[in-house]
């Protein structure tokens, strides 16, 4: 599903935030990325939703040399992915409804499959009455549903969150943690980036841990292991 | 897709001074086009009038009688020029006619020593050889002036066609300047709604379609000012029409203000100029968008 090469990667002229990264995730694989705040966590990830590129090595995504894709080729990938930002990253001027509709527009659904599938996830989701609302006029929480329900819309086989829980409280990240495990048992990839050791420790899945710009792959109850996995 | 914006261009006030300064340009290039078109026909006019005509003026004869027979050779000279289409003597009573308006039609002019008039149309595909003819005609008849309106008016034709190469030259000035604005504008977009448009990429956004939204709000802008500018150059052009009409009122003949009348189809090239300023708009910030989003990662 996943595979970085040696990858390293820089922004600008500036040092490399990641060094000789390495590691394969398999098609329904639940994993963490941990460490501390400007390990690189968020980096990572934006290699896999490639809104970055590797200033070296490679990175597959679905079978597919993604660092080195032409720039047309990407949106068609990115639709299979969700992603979900810990500041959710909603549209403010756009209705709860039109945010959360965005991916299947993009991607070309019809209007009638449109209001059907957003209703139904919005109703799902507790956020029925709201509708027409603004981002800015819900709550915290509510604001997170929506993110994830933009995440969700359409079907992608990765999710990616990052920082899911830093801006709800302890229940609520709980909640999303669950639903995200739920969506990884319906054959979901999912990758959760948290500096928080205790919540991945705790979930009991394995987790990508950075240091220093170099990962190693922490496997639950097992200890620290600098082989990377290959193919 | 039909719907609103994704992104939110009503909130940012990058892109607020476009419809002026598009308003302004449309005004500007309007008022040049017209006074352009304006010249063109004017310059047709005279054209056609002057260039298949000419006229041979000889000094007033002693007697009807003398008069014939120094006209006689004239005539016949005129008639043997390659390049003439007719020779026509005017009538004693045509010339009388004209010079009616300052000598009136007394008893006086019968007696008055009028000169004699030879109109001349000459084909305009091939025009006779003008300084051949002049040293002909000094032979064969002394004090005879051959006066070639064509000649005239060239200089009057060469300014005016310099007036009109310079109005091409002001409008191309004009669209260059809105291609500009119109590029600033957009990236001044770009860089403010940088948010928003990565979270659309992130979403599965094709380039195209980003700049599909930048262009299509350029283009509402840019019709928005290009029919301010076009109602503004009317009213004014209305208002030059009006003031050359009262100014006719005061006495005939007393053009302080030049008559401005459009045709139906100079006004429909009136129309072209916001139209053209909205397809400026609409393609430049496409192309403008697209650029920048390709040099992204
Ligand atoms: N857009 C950026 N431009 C320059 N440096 C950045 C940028 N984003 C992150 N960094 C730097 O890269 C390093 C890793 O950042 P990040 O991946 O956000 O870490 P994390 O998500 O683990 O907190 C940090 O030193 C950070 O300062
Ligand atoms: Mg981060």
């Amino acid at each position: 599903m996943i595979r970085f090469e040696n990858v390293g990667m820089r922004y600008g002229a500036g040092p490399e935030v990641l060094r000789d990264i390495s590691f394969q995730l398999d098609v329904s694989s639940f994993h963490f990325v941990t460490g501390s705040s400007g390990a690189g966590k968020s980096s990572v990830l934006k290699l896999i939703y490639m809104s970055e590129r590797p200033s070296r090595g490679v990175v597959w995504l679905f079978d597919k040399q993604v660092s080195s894709l032409p720039r047309r080729a990407l949106p068609p990938l990115r639709r299979h992915i969700g992603v979900i930002f810990q500041d959710f990253r909603l549209i403010n001027h756009l209705s709860t409804f039109d945010n959360v509709a965005l991916p299947l527009r993009l991607a070309g659904e019809s209007e009638v499959k449109v209001t059907e599938t957003v209703t139904d996830l919005l109703t799902w989701v507790g956020l029925a009455d709201r509708f027409e609302a603004r981002p800015p006029t819900l709550s915290g929480g509510q604001q997170q549903r929506v993110a994830i329900a933009r995440a969700v819309i359409a079907r992608p086989s990765l999710i990616l969150a990052d920082e899911p829980t830093g801006n709800v409280d302890d229940a609520m990240a709980m909640r999303l943690l669950r639903l995200l495990e739920e969506m990884n048992r319906l054959g979901t990839t999912v990758i959760v980036a948290t500096h928080n050791h205790h919540l991945a420790t705790r979930m009991g899945q394995p987790r990508l841990h950075l240091d220093g710009g170099r990962i190693a792959l922490i496997r639950p109850e097992a200890p620290v292991d600098r082989v990377m996995p290959r193919s | 897709m039909s719907r609103g914006f994704d992104i939110p261009f009503a909130r940012d006030g990058s892109v607020r001074f476009l419809p002026w300064i598009v308003a302004l340009m449309v005004y500007l290039a309007g008022l040049a086009l017209a006074g352009a078109l304006l010249l063109d026909a004017a310059l047709d006019d005279w054209s056609r009038g002057v260039s298949g005509v000419m006229t041979v003026e000889l000094p007033p004869a002693a007697t009807e009688q003398a008069g014939d027979i120094a006209v006689a050779p004239v005539v016949a000279l005129l008639q043997a020029t390659p390049g003439v289409a007719s020779v026509k003597l005017l009538p004693r009573a045509a010339v009388a006619k004209l010079v009616e308006p300052w000598l009136g039609t007394g008893q006086a002019i019968a007696a008055l020593a009028l000169p004699q008039l030879i109109d001349v149309r000459i084909d305009p595909a091939h025009r006779p050889d003008f300084a051949a003819l002049r040293a002909k005609l000094a032979t064969a008849a002394p004090g005879a002036v051959l006066d070639d309106a064509r000649l005239r008016f060239d200089r009057l034709f060469d300014l005016g066609m310099s007036i009109e190469v310079m109005t091409v030259v002001i409008l191309v000035l004009i669209g260059i300047a809105a291609v500009l604005t119109t590029v600033f504008a957009t990236r001044a977009g770009l860089a403010v709604h940088q948010n928003v448009i990565e979270i659309l990429h992130i979403l599965g956004a094709r380039d195209s379609y980003i700049a599909r939204q930048f262009a299509r709000h350029a283009l509402g802008l840019g019709l928005r000012g290009g029919v301010t500018g076009l109602v503004l150059a009317a009213a004014t052009l209305a208002l030059l029409g009006h003031a050359a009409a009262a100014a006719a009122i005061l006495g005939p003949g007393l053009r302080l203000v030049p008559a401005i009348t459009l045709l139906p189809w100079q006004w429909s090239v009136l129309v072209l100029v916001p139209i053209a300023a909205a397809a400026i708009t609409y393609f430049t910030a496409l192309a403008t968008v697209h650029g920048a989003l390709a040099r992204m990662p």
